[in-house]
């Protein structure tokens, strides 16, 4: 098993987190991971985005320009990475905010409420564990139990008080995410 | 663990005595890292941020010269402000681990990942006839391994090493295992493993003196024929480099580094399509791994090589080839990182087709 | 009476503020609240004042400023870090009838530049030296700076600075203030219209010394760095009142007229 992922939004949205705590997660379950962010001042509100890949074997390349899944939270990624998903691939994406939908017909579309979905919960915080919820229903590639381990491994232990909440959103995505297109 | 992380983590438990450097991005988390771990109270090393680089390198040369383990990190334009500190050291024969977390250049330019020091790094960057070993990791792993061989090869041959990496090792986040806690030496250690270090001149001993001044030129050429055949001591026992697919391979990538890893994968996707690929991969940049090069030449059709540059380590393959076989550079520059597809379609056009 | 509408509000008569030409159009890449574009309209304004656009050479420095040449609409250098000075001494002593200053933060003056800082005063080269000092590495992501106070927290002071092991904070302004190149050495802020006005006729001085080739006029402007202070723009300007000018009192230090 390879899994090739991309995840891209504004800054703010915790878009390094989200693949930080899903390397974390693949590590604790004894996958081979890595994690490449962008960086520098354009992460100062301005677009982020972090390459995760986990996997059985040894990674070769961390740096790759097709994905199996996309997970696109803002517009200036919505337009950069539609089409880099392979073929036959992954495509997860939050409409708030999203003026031009996805058009591509050979890859699987899902879109998650989740913004809308966190405020709801009144933690608007936990807005990218709902996305990660969303995207291991659709690719359970990591027993809940790992997932669990990496989000006590990534976040400071000031913090893990909140590790029920984080699990919580990661259950509420795994309900909300809906089919947008699918191949057949 | 980052790269930068997992360098400095490794470079506590390598037994480093002291740490300086001045923040620069992509490898300002070095010093951070140092910073939060509170490595004076850990192993007793000293972690201080300098005023600039060029201090940053004298203090360097100030802790070698009394035998200590000391290491510093920069970026290209700071290791840049360095050379003139790393000439001395050189020639006073210093031992210490130098990291450039390389970015794209010339100038300011941007502090995306580049591979365009590597001119700098192997020819000698600074004034004078001297060398440094020049590791290159393509993990985070390496990293993490680099700090501490880093300093053993630095002490084995008086001489300062090179960790020269790039931005997206720095930034990217790997599994890493990490080597034990090592002591720092004793003052023991030092005055037996170091005689040459500025200790305190005791009655048994001349006083000792490190400077990389000889007025008397007879004097000058000696030191710099002893400079030589240390270098060519380290031709012969440090050449390092991976092999990957090359038993039956028809063609050959030579990349380093980041650039290693995107040909690793773009290697998988031609063997995919049928193509026999191979990988060299050299480790030590100084000392450059000619001779497997000059042997893969007689099995392979073509040489693509692959670099964050406008082509620098290609002269070296090209040396190493003679005029054999064809030998082609396919890189990205300014910071831009090639893509596997990229080196695939370069290969295609450049050697196979071309 | 009739309704007042847009059309006539924009009358050239009706008008009380602009801002100046000697600014671009390109929306300032600083994070908001910060005292860098306020610094840079105010010396824009005095150049415009002064008319003297088309004899005025801009020295930029490496820092969250190094993108100055992008906003201020006038001939600008961009130098490694620390070395403005230097360059600004080669260009005014080979175009004497021009204005040159620099404009340097904190890190890039006090820190990497500090021996072209102080060799520049102490020739007294006839140039403007604007100081942003906001205690602390805004660009390269909020490091310890010379100048960070006892105690603050920085990414490479993480529990605060301590000054057996980091050093004290360096009062450069103090400093330079001894050498007998500097004419004019003076610290404002800009965070308040009051201040902002104080500090505007403090660069105004300046650059009437530069032309009346009397020596080297020293501006500091103590600043914010929310960013770099890990909170929001009223935080950090409540913060700085409270805490950076006592350590950094505002005013004249040194006046020779
Ligand atoms: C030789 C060299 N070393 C380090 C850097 C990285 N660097 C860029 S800006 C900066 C510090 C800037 O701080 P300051 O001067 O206080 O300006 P601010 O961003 O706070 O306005 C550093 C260390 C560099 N560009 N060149
Ligand atoms: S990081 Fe600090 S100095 Fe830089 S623009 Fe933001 S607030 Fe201003
Ligand atoms: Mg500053």
């Amino acid at each position: 098993m390879t899994e090739e992922i991309i995840i891209a939004g504004f800054g703010g949205q915790g878009v390094l987190s989200m693949g930080k705590i899903l390397a974390y997660s693949g590590v604790m379950g004894n996958k081979e991971v890595s994690w490449m962010p962008s960086y520098g001042p354009e992460m100062r509100g301005g677009t982020a985005n972090v390459t995760v890949i986990i996997s059985d074997e040894r990674i070769s390349s961390p740096i790759i320009n097709q994905f199996d899944t996309a997970i696109i939270l803002n517009q200036q990624s919505m337009d950069k990475f539609e089409k880099s998903v392979k073929p036959g691939g992954l495509l997860i994406y939050d409409p708030n905010g999203i003026t031009h939908h996805p058009q591509r017909q050979d890859i699987n579309i899902y879109q998650i409420e989740a913004a809308d979905e966190a405020a709801s919960m009144g933690l608007t915080k936990v807005f990218n564990m709902v996305v990660l919820g969303g995207f291991l229903k659709l690719k359970p590639i990591i027993q809940s139990e790992f997932i669990r381990k990496g989000l006590e491994k990534s976040l400071p232990k000031r913090h893990h008080g909140l590790i029920p909440e984080n699990e919580k959103a990661i259950e509420k995505g795994k309900e909300i995410i809906k089919s947008v297109h699918q191949l057949n | 663990m980052k790269g930068n992380e997992a360098f400095a983590e490794a470079a506590i438990r390598a037994g480093a005595d002291g740490y300086f450097g001045y923040p620069i991005t992509p490898q300002s988390e070095v010093m951070e890292y140092l910073m939060a771990e509170k490595p004076h109270e850990r192993t007793g090393m000293v972690v201080l941020q300098a005023e600039s680089e060029v201090a940053a390198i004298n203090m360097v040369y100030g802790g070698a010269a009394c035998g200590k383990r000391v290491l510093t990190s920069s970026s290209s334009p700071g290791i840049s402000l360095k050379q003139e500190g790393i000439s001395y050291i050189a020639g006073a024969e210093l031992p210490c681990v130098i990291l450039n977390v390389v970015r794209g250049g010339p100038g300011l330019g941007t502090i995306q990942p580049s591979q365009s020091d590597y001119f700098q790094s192997t020819k000698g960057g600074g004034h004078g006839d001297y060398r440094m070993i020049v590791l290159a990791p393509s993990s985070v792993q390496e990293m993490a391994d680099f700090a501490r061989l880093g300093f053993d090869l630095a002490f084995k041959y008086r001489n300062p090493v090179l960790v020269l990496s790039d931005g997206a090792i720095g930034q990217m986040m790997e599994k890493v295992e990490l080597d034990e806690q090592r002591p720092r030496f004793t003052e023991e250690e030092i005055i037996k493993n170091t005689p040459w270090a500025t200790t305190g001149k005791t009655k048994d001993r001349e006083r000792n003196i490190i400077t990389s001044l000889d007025l008397d030129s007879a004097k000058q050429e000696l030191h710099n024929h002893a400079l030589q055949a240390k270098y060519k001591l380290m031709q012969e026992q440090e050449t390092r480099f991976e092999m990957i697919s090359c038993e039956d391979a028809d063609y050959l990538i030579v990349a380093y580094g980041t650039s290693a890893r995107i040909s690793q994968k773009a290697v998988d996707l031609l063997r995919a399509e049928g193509i026999r690929v191979g990988l060299l991969r050299p480790i030590t940049l100084f000392p450059f791994p000619t001779e497997i090069i000059s042997k893969l030449a007689d099995q392979v059709k073509g040489i693509l090589t692959v670099e964050m540059s406008a082509g620098q380590m290609i002269e070296d393959v090209k040396l190493a080839v003679g005029c054999r076989v064809k030998v082609e550079h396919f890189g990205r520059m300014g910071g831009i990182i090639p893509s596997p597809t990229e080196v695939v379609e370069a290969m295609k056009t450049k050697i196979i087709g071309g | 009476m009739a309704e007042i509408t847009k059309e006539d509000i924009r009358k050239p008569e009706n008008l009380i503020y602009k801002k100046t030409d000697l600014l671009t159009d390109k929306p300032l890449s600083y994070c908001p609240g910060c005292g860098h574009g306020t610094a840079h309209r105010i010396v824009m304004e005095v150049l415009e004042e002064m008319d003297i656009q088309d004899k005025t050479i801009g020295i930029a420095p490496v820092g969250c400023s190094v993108l100055a040449y992008e906003f201020m609409n006038i001939d600008m250098q961009q130098a490694a870090h620390g070395r403005a000075p230097a360059l600004a001494t080669a260009v005014k002593r080979l175009n004497p009838d021009k204005f040159v200053f620099t404009y340097q933060g904190d890190g890039d003056l006090a820190a990497i530049g500090t021996a072209e800082t102080i060799h520049a005063c102490n020739r007294g080269e006839n140039i403007v030296i604007i100081f942003i000092n906001n205690g602390i590495y805004g660009m390269t992501g909020g490091q310890m700076a010379p100048t960070t106070l006892p105690g603050m927290k920085s990414s490479t002071s993480p529990y605060g600075r301590d000054v057996h092991m980091m050093g004290n904070p360096l009062k450069m302004t103090e400093l330079v203030a001894q050498l007998p190149g500097t004419i004019y050495v003076t610290r404002q802020a800009v965070h308040t219209p009051a201040n902002v006005r104080k500090t505007k006729k403090a660069i105004r001085k300046a650059f009437e010394n530069q032309k009346l080739n009397k020596g080297l006029s020293f501006v500091e402007i103590v600043s914010n760095c929310n960013s770099g202070w890990k909170m929001n723009p009223v935080q950090a300007n409540e913060w700085m009142v409270e805490n950076m000018f006592p350590f950094y009192p505002l005013g004249d230090i040194k006046v020779n007229d």
